[in-house]
């Protein structure tokens, strides 16, 4: 019977291990880039990128704001 | 600032974009395309944007013909050129994404890009591309205001109307490397709910939203510069 077992829990940790295994032995992904966090890096990048544009939209859009109201009453 | 709400939802739908867009872990794993299925989340949406942007455009041109106001044919004018914007970044994006994914790195560059510009979808959406850069030339080589809104409003009818033969219904005829052709998997990835892995969605759709938003609102700021700068204009009419 605990050999039996034993045996189960093998079997069962042998397939996890195979279904964790099989995607990244098929197709290569970035996985480590993600693991060690290096992935933060870039995005940190992109997102400051990002938000300099949309301070820029935002300053814009309000000046135009000012323009329009000092056009409409001198 | 005018209503800020949209604003702030574009900011937020495209910093979830790129938070999850790259970090989620939950995109297929697939051979060849591995993790460049995230420019999904760019590429796709240059064109959506594109579209939104042509589709806010040709509203103001009809609206335009029918009521002869010159702030429907600025708004028709700033649609159309930031729709262009986005149809040379979609164009741009998908050089780049190409080059990595279709090219063929065991052949010469210029026979795999011989291979890839033969694609149906490219040549459509260049075609569309040129014929609204064409709509530029034409609405700003005329000198007379009311005749030049006039053509405008009339030739962008025609650009729209040769959008969907262009790019959604020849690529889709013709064996393509797009995903949606005939002799692929078919079907329709934009749209139909079998074609694209579900989890996917729920960055792709805010994406698409996020990036249409951010185009009309750089739209809308050249529209207001406009309507400033031809205030005296617009108050005759």
């Amino acid at each position: 019977m605990k050999h039996k077992c034993y045996a189960l829990l093998f079997a069962v940790f042998c397939m996890l291990q195979a279904i964790a295994q099989r995607p990244s032995a098929t197709v290569e992904m970035a996985d480590t880039l993600r693991s060690n966090g290096k992935i933060y890096v870039v995005v940190a990048v992109i997102l400051t990128i990002f938000t300099g544009i949309i301070l820029y939209l935002v300053r814009l859009d309000r000046k135009l704001s000012r323009i329009e109201k000092d056009s409409i009453n001198p | 600032m005018k209503k800020w709400w949209w604003k702030i939802l574009c900011i937020a739908l495209l910093v979830y974009t790129i938070l999850a867009g790259l970090l989620w872990n939950n995109v297929p794993r697939l051979p060849q395309l591995q993790e460049t299925i995230r420019n999904l989340y760019f590429h796709v949406c240059m064109w959506f944007a594109m579209m939104v942007l042509f589709t806010c455009s040709v509203v103001h041109a009809v609206k335009y013909l029918r009521n002869n106001n010159l702030r429907s044919d600025i708004l028709s004018r700033q649609y159309a050129v930031m729709g262009i914007v986005f149809g040379v970044l979609g164009y741009a994006t998908g050089a780049i994404w190409a080059t990595f994914t279709w090219a063929d790195p065991n052949l010469p560059a210029s026979e795999s890009f011989s291979a890839i510009a033969r694609d149906p979808k490219l040549i459509g959406a260049a075609i569309a591309l040129l014929i609204y850069g064409a709509y530029l030339v034409l609405r700003d080589s005329i000198q007379d205001m009311d005749k030049k809104a006039r053509i405008a409003a009339v030739y962008n009818v025609f650009a729209f109307a040769f959008l969907f033969p262009s790019i959604w219904i020849i690529p889709r005829l013709l064996p393509s490397l797009h995903p949606g052709a005939p002799d692929g998997e078919g079907g329709n990835p934009a749209l139909n709910f079998k074609d694209l892995a579900p989890q996917m969605r729920f960055v792709f759709y805010p994406a698409i939203v996020g990036w249409s938003l951010l185009g009309v609102w750089i739209a809308t700021l050249k529209v207001r510069m406009n309507f400033i700068k031809e205030k005296n204009l617009l108050h005759e009419a």
